[in-house]
């Protein structure tokens, strides 16, 4: 057979056969699609990049590649024949392997009793063979070229280190198709570059890849065609050559973004947070800057700059060795998040799972948290008045109203940042830190984001914002704070502000400017 | 389906990215809030079958009243495996505080007096479990296991190792007296009940030991207080293993340097079976109730029956390892969709 079978629905055919087709794949849970007639298709020797915005259908796409759901209809083909995958057993037999978001190793064994898992050599007299297991775990890693002592524990190596090893396993296991779902999320910027020199060496050795991400740049750096789906539905599949970044964000979200970072540019007013020499005691700081009402001002620069440590230790969550904190010209240093609240200071965290969010609690619950002291009358809580006063916040970030007695873990990641930001919404705190506020949310959630940002500065609310996303940092901020080891070293206009410029700072690269700010 | 063709417009036919919940009924959701009365009820039907006897009003209000001091026990511990912690020394609060009421009692001083020395002994001793696992950040479950120890060799030390007999106790009537025919610790324990509801449904604390189990960072960047709410669980288990001490040695008229032995993991027991997540944050206090009431009725059913001692211990074992096994099956269906409207949620 030549040519492909979905060839009509593509707008490029190859004379080769590929690898895996899926074809006509439709699943649903409960009253939801959450796959409608999609296709995918996938080559030997190709990186297939695939997209979407959260909730799009790749994951329970790829759940049903890796035998965890299976699909109401449509045909899965491998080399041609058709196959069933019922399975995570079936899909190894098969020879595909998936690389999840949460790694599925054991932190508390070795990296090489990890590489042997459910396959362990053993002696004659039936005992572990514990040199043959290290001698083939070395091996196994010298195949992805990483360089790990088999015999260090999991749970001690970077997440990057601890993915290269699972990347190892299912190398080691002859994958023929490997899944990458979102897999630089946690890695350091060499890391990332490892594991793409590790994935052009498994095209190049015909392995066929499916690559997940957000992340434009990556998927234009290794992809070599794009499969886009909306809600659920196949939108198309491009040769990276035919088409530009623009075209894809496009098709993620059916319009155009150009606004995306729309901003009213407002004169901010007095000073609002004053923060003077504040230091760690450990090679942050001293820093100083000062937030207007009505300001957003972007803290940028490398992971591990400081901006993180900056933003913990204006909020209370970690204690400053110096330095000092004002809001609205009073002392507001605080030993405690709770003092940084009672003083008018928010912070939406990083890490919105750990640091932000009761996952197991229901959505009104999350967002109520914080303001539960507004709402008491003799030691009781009002719970109709905050039951109204959380259905205002969820109505402002455009959160569905039968959401608040769900489990905040069943919404979709952009839903419950928008669920952390409500919290705060809610609590009409003066001053607001977003740490990373859109990532790993998708197009969508990520403009409303904006919008409200750029309402509470409106409001006359002062706002500090870090942000990896250059665009995102310069698109959404009035000035830019460049930040290198430990130090704010530059002062950027949003407005004039290109992103090599903001590089250049942050990396060290740039001309001396006298350590004079100017705007 | 065929390619799309991109068109800017599509934009407002975009179907709502939140599914809707799905319709009809669902069992999963139902079965989380009243399973456990579902048991309950089950059992109480199988016993009114073959238990001789058991469904006379006399018997019930025994139940009722043997029940009392571990759910009092239970009450407390709610509060503690809510906010993620464990109490491994309520039964041997129980006792230093049974003695420290009846000494009280003994040397004079009026019965309100006794039974508050009684209380305010349980309460320094939750204080203490709490100050030593908040905020020098031991693990609760040494710390416990440690105040359990040191706590039943007070209570030793204290009686010089015999019981305290004294017939003419002054606050007997807490153990042995009724009022309106129901008995005294029966109304004590629902009391306990409706202000633990209370404090854990109505007030700000109450959704902060919620908050804590379920996410102690979270919770404190949210800005609660972690180590005061965490401290508070172990006084409010203190308040009422005190409690249940003094209503256990007004029971038994006299200072019992053994009493509560063993009843900690009763009263763990109980909390486990009533719906309860050891991981924390997850929990209904009435489910602590109905898990009380269960194991009472169990052991009051198996005692009609006539049923031996030693094969009664491993009926009550085995329903305990079931609570856990329901407990880690819960903790697998949050991460799977355990619900069919969360099922629908997560596909969107």
């Amino acid at each position: 057979m030549t040519g492909s079978r979905i060839g009509p629905t593509m707008t490029t055919t190859t004379s080769r056969q590929p690898l895996l087709q899926l074809e006509g794949i439709t699943k649903r849970f409960g009253a939801t699609l959450a796959l409608n007639n999609v296709h995918f298709d996938l080559r030997a020797g190709e990186v297939h990049a695939l997209m979407g915005e959260n909730g799009a259908g790749k994951s329970t796409l790829m759940k049903i590649l890796a035998g965890n759901v299976t699909r109401d209809s449509g045909r899965i083909l491998m080399d041609g024949n058709e196959i069933d995958i019922r399975s995570p057993q079936e899909a190894v037999s098969h020879g595909i392997a998936i690389i999840h978001q949460e790694l599925n190793t054991v932190p508390a064994m070795t990296v090489a009793e990890n590489l042997a898992l459910g396959r362990e050599p053993s002696t004659r007299f039936g005992a572990l063979d514990r040199r043959a297991m290290i001698s083939q775990a070395r091996e196994k890693l010298a195949r992805v070229g990483a360089r790990i002592d088999p015999r260090s524990e999991l749970g001690q190596l970077s997440i990057g280190m601890q993915q290269m090893v699972e990347i190892a396993r299912a190398v080691s296991e002859n994958a023929k198709i490997l899944v990458l779902d979102e897999p630089t999320a946690a890695l350091s910027r060499s890391e990332t570059l490892h594991l793409f020199k590790i994935i052009n060496e498994l095209r190049d050795a015909g392995v066929g890849l499916v690559y997940i991400s957000h992340r434009m740049e990556e998927v234009w750096e290794l992809g070599d065609r794009v499969t886009v789906f909306r809600d659920g539905t196949y939108v198309g599949t491009r040769e990276k050559t035919e088409i530009s970044p623009p075209d894809v964000v496009r098709m993620m979200v059916g319009r155009n973004l150009e606004d995306l970072y729309h901003h009213d540019r407002h004169s901010p007013g007095e000073v609002m947070l004053d923060v003077k020499d504040l230091t760690d005691g450990a090679g942050i700081g001293p820093v100083s800057f000062q937030v207007r009402a009505g300001e957003v001002v972007a803290l940028s620069g490398l992971i591990g700059a400081g901006r993180t440590e900056t933003a913990r230790m204006i909020f209370g969550a970690d204690r400053p060795r110096g330095g000092t904190v004002t809001v609205q010209g009073k002392a507001a240093l605080a030993s405690s998040p709770a003092q940084a609240i009672a003083r008018g200071i928010a912070m939406v965290p990083e890490d919105r799972k750990d640091q932000a969010l009761f996952v197991s609690h229901t959505v009104e619950d999350n967002i109520a948290v914080s303001s539960l002291g507004g709402h008491v009358n003799a030691g009781v809580l009002q719970r109709t008045r905050i039951r109204n006063a959380v259905k205002k916040q969820m109505e402002r970030l455009h959160l569905r109203q039968n959401a608040l007695r769900l489990p905040v873990s069943a919404l979709s990641g952009g839903n419950q940042q928008k669920a952390v930001l409500a919290r705060w919404l809610m609590r009409e705190s003066d001053v607001l830190i977003l740490d990373e506020p859109t990532r790993g949310v998708d197009i969508g959630a990520k403009s409303e984001i904006y919008e409200v940002i750029n309402d509470l500065a409106r409001a006359g609310k002062a706002i500090l914002v870090i942000s990896s996303d250059l665009p995102e940092a310069i698109g959404i901020s009035d000035r830019l704070l460049v930040m290198r080891s430990g130090q704010i070293v530059h002062e950027l206009n949003s407005r004039t502000a290109s992103e090599e410029d903001v590089m250049s700072h942050a990396t060290g690269t740039a001309a001396q400017t006298n350590g004079e700010f100017h705007d | 389906m065929t390619n799309q063709a991109l068109n800017p417009q599509d934009a407002d036919l975009r179907p709502e990215a939140v599914a809707m919940p799905a319709r009809g009924f669902d069992f999963a959701y139902w079965w989380d809030r009243v399973g456990i009365l579902v048991v309950l009820i089950a059992l109480v039907a199988l016993m009114v079958v073959i238990a001789p006897n058991f469904a006379s009003v006399n018997n019930l209000l025994n139940i009722a009243r043997s029940i009392s001091i571990n759910a009092i026990l239970a009450a407390g511990m709610t509060f503690v495996i809510l906010a993620a912690g464990i109490d491994l020394s309520v039964g041997s609060i129980l006792a230093v505080a049974g003695v420290a009421s009846v000494m009280t009692g003994i040397a004079g001083l009026p019965a309100p007096v006794a039974i508050l020395v009684g209380v305010l002994t349980g309460a320094l001793a939750g204080l203490i479990n709490g100050l030593l696992s908040s905020y020098l950040a031991l693990a609760a479950f040494i710390v416990t296991l440690g105040t359990m120890t040191f706590l039943r060799g007070l209570a030793y030390t204290m009686t010089d190792g015999q019981p305290i007999v004294s017939n003419t106790l002054n606050f007997r009537d807490i153990g042995n007296g009724y009022i309106a025919g129901i008995p005294v610790p029966v109304v004590i324990m629902v009391i306990v009940y409706v202000a633990a509801w209370f404090v854990l449904e109505r007030t700000r604390y109450g959704r902060h030991v919620y908050a804590v189990g379920g996410n102690a960072e979270a919770a404190r960047l949210a800005g609660i207080n972690v180590k005061r709410v965490l401290t508070s669980v172990y006084v409010i288990a203190g308040v009422c293993a005190g409690l249940a001490g003094v209503i256990f040695s007004a029971r038994v008229v006299s200072a019992q340097p053994t009493a509560g032995g063993g009843y900690e993991l009763d009263a763990i027991a109980a909390v486990v079976l009533g719906g309860t997540s050891l991981v924390g944050g997850r929990g209904r206090i009435y489910g602590t109730l109905i898990g009380s009431i269960i194991l009472g009725v169990l052991s009051t059913g198996l005692i009609l029956m006539n049923v031996q001692f030693f094969t009664q211990l491993l009926i009550k074992g085995l329903v305990i390892i079931l609570a856990v096994a329901i407990d880690s099956l819960k903790q697998r269906t949050l991460r799977l969709p355990w619900s069919k409207a969360i099922a629908a949620q997560k596909a969107a």
